[in-house]
């Protein structure tokens, strides 16, 4: 949650929420206290499961009732079946894992479909912070030194697609975030989105694969607007 | 006795089988004549949907939350059941049963084998914890209950609770696994030898038979349980119970209970044998080493759990707990993923050993609390 809402819907969730078809299956992977997992069971009626690192993380959410395993997104994601979910979520925890490749890969071999949010390193903030200053980062997004913070993967909007294609992977909707204010679709494309784009959000599924549910087959427009709405 | 009570019993005593329905033993033996030793607590409501099976450990009982008929000690788990609790006898009929080989009222070594006339001893068949689980599946049915709300068990008793996912995955909602593990390790065993060496090493031991000399192999068993208790706690808990503390000043340049650790595992050692049978601790300590699920599943324990897909799982290990550490829980856990079952699993910061799973741990219970009450929610008990 962020610190300044108790009750309010974190936006990068509300884009989620709204992405997740009702009554899927859903694996939240870095569920931390299961806020995502609980708003996804009560508004979507979603089949949820989580993995989490913190015991303090799973404590919570077995509290809450949430079947969450304590596990490593590095480590545990192997044994989980193929395609036993709809969807594998991702929340800002890319950039932390050791292993962002194999994570990204044994999501889609999970899931049918991903959903992956990361901030963006080619932010211009973050440019600029390292241009003028000369130091790591530190931006709102990004607001820990160097020695301290999680993130030892970051990357830029655009080697993320670097690397999508690289696994072949379709982006079937992408949303950005600046702050806590609301999702604003983008086109992952435009060059200039890899400066604008504060956090990334995109929901990708493998090319070629035959995915369950509703999936238009055909190419989809690169913006969140309309896709998979309710 | 009642008065004693924080939890008045609802029912309980001892369930006798007819001879022709005997207990079939994976050894190819068949019990006849079988006696289960139970307790009850809270009443079955009209759908049969609330009750819940505990199981207990090693040396435990059926005694869950009602006084120890021998020791007159409370129940072993009271703080998990009673009014306000996450069991509440208001809402679930829980059930604890004495394990088959027990010596708290159900059919073991020391009871009388029909055949002879005389008390089994070492022709007591050898036991399995399936055996176990067959024996308790047996009284659930005859107190005309289809399907388990939960089936709750730490140490060995979560071994029982695993092979009922195993075995009636069909007949249970939801299976709560504390500190335990899906088959015994080289060091459990070794452990496990060391003890019934003490026992059967004791003269009074007389092959088994030392019921029918009426003597009792006290000293081999309390050796036994002494070696056991230590594995039950981890280092940093005695050294911060007891340390190098002497029982009174100055040494005693012998071999008394010099050290308030020796004193506390003397008396842990002894009072045991008040309460314990000891052909019962070689026959039980035996069916725990036995205990490997995937073994008979082509050595997968993943395919052990197929069956379980729709059962509700509760997983808890703790950090100091080194006899099943949470490497043990976490090789359920994912094979219980892999089979693609509905798994909740945290290891719980305790320097309290294995034990810690009895003992006051305050994130165990808001875990487990949590837990059963979506669980119930789920099954429409709330």
């Amino acid at each position: 949650m962020t610190p300044n809402s108790q009750n309010k819907v974190r936006e990068d969730f509300r884009e989620i929420l709204r992405l997740v078809r009702p009554g899927s299956r859903v694996l939240d992977v870095g569920c931390g206290e299961g806020a995502l997992l609980d708003l996804l069971s009560h508004e979507k009626q979603v089949d949820g499961r989580g993995l989490e690192i913190s015991a303090s993380g799973v404590a919570a959410c077995m509290a809450r009732g949430l079947s969450v395993v304590q596990g490593d997104a590095d480590l545990d994601l192997d044994h989980f079946p193929d395609r036993s979910f709809d969807y594998a979520v991702l929340s800002q925890t890319l950039q932390a894992t050791r292993h962002p490749r194999h994570v990204l890969d044994e999501l889609l071999r999970i899931a049918d479909r991903a959903i992956v949010s990361f901030p963006n390193f080619g932010h211009w903030r973050v440019r600029w912070s390292l241009l003028s200053r000369g130091r790591m980062p530190e931006t709102k997004a990004l607001p820990m030194p160097w020695w301290s913070t999680p993130n030892i993967h970051l990357c830029t909007l655009a080697d993320f697609l670097a690397l999508t294609a690289e696994l072949n992977l379709r982006v079937d909707a992408c949303a950005a975030f600046a702050g806590a204010g609301p999702a604003r679709p983008m086109n992952p494309a435009s060059a200039l989105e890899n400066w604008r784009a504060e956090t990334c959000l995109f929901m990708l599924s493998r090319n070629g694969a035959t995915t369950q549910g509703k999936s238009s087959g055909k190419e989809l427009p690169l913006v969140s607007g309309d896709l998979f709405d309710g | 006795m009642a008065a004693l009570d924080l939890v008045t019993p609802a029912g309980g005593g001892t369930w006798r089988f007819p001879a022709n329905e005997p207990l079939r033993l994976d050894s190819g033996a068949m019990l006849e004549g079988l006696e289960i030793g139970y307790q009850t607590y809270g009443a079955l409501n009209a759908d049969k949907s609330n009750a819940v099976l505990i199981c207990h450990a090693l040396t435990g009982d059926q005694y869950v939350a009602s006084p120890h008929p021998t020791t007159g000690k409370p129940g072993w788990w009271l703080r998990m059941i009673g009014p306000g609790k996450p069991l509440d006898p208001a809402r679930h009929f829980i059930i604890c049963t004495n394990v088959i080989g027990g010596c708290m009222g159900s059919t073991g070594p020391a009871s009388i084998n029909p055949a002879t006339g005389k008390v089994y001893g070492l022709a007591f068949p050898v036991i399995t914890i399936p055996d176990m689980v067959r024996a308790q599946a047996m009284l659930v049915s005859a107190l005309g209950i289809e399907t388990l709300f939960a089936v709750i068990g730490g140490s060995m008793g979560g071994m029982q609770a695993q092979q009922w996912a195993v075995d009636y995955p069909e007949r249970l909602f939801s299976a709560v696994v504390l500190a335990s593990a899906s088959r015994h390790s080289a060091q459990n065993i070794a452990f496990h030898e060391v003890g019934r060496q003490a026992i059967m090493a004791d003269p009074d031991w007389r092959g088994g038979a030392y019921a029918e000399h009426g003597v009792q192999p006290g000293k081999g068993l309390a050796v036994a349980r002494m070696a056991a208790h230590i594995t039950y706690l981890s280092e940093p808990a005695l050294q911060r119970k007891f340390g190098r503390e002497l029982k009174r000043d100055g040494l005693s340049w012998g071999f008394d209970a010099d050290f308030q650790v020796e004193s506390y595992l003397r008396h842990q050692g002894a009072s045991f044998v008040d309460r314990f049978d000891a052909n019962s601790y070689l026959y039980i300590t035996r069916a725990t080493d036995y205990f490997d699920i995937a073994a008979s599943h082509g050595g997968v324990l993943a395919k052990a759990f197929t069956g379980a897909r729709d059962v509700r799982f509760c997983v808890l290990s703790f950090t100091s707990d080194w006899l099943y550490p949470t490497a043990e829980s976490r090789h359920l856990v994912r094979a219980l993923t892999a089979a693609g079952a509905r798994a909740a699993f945290a290891e719980i910061e305790s320097d309290k050993g294995h034990d810690a799973f009895l003992l006051d741990e305050p994130v165990m219970d808001a875990a487990l609390a949590g837990f059963l009450s979506s669980a119930e929610r789920d099954r429409g008990l709330i």
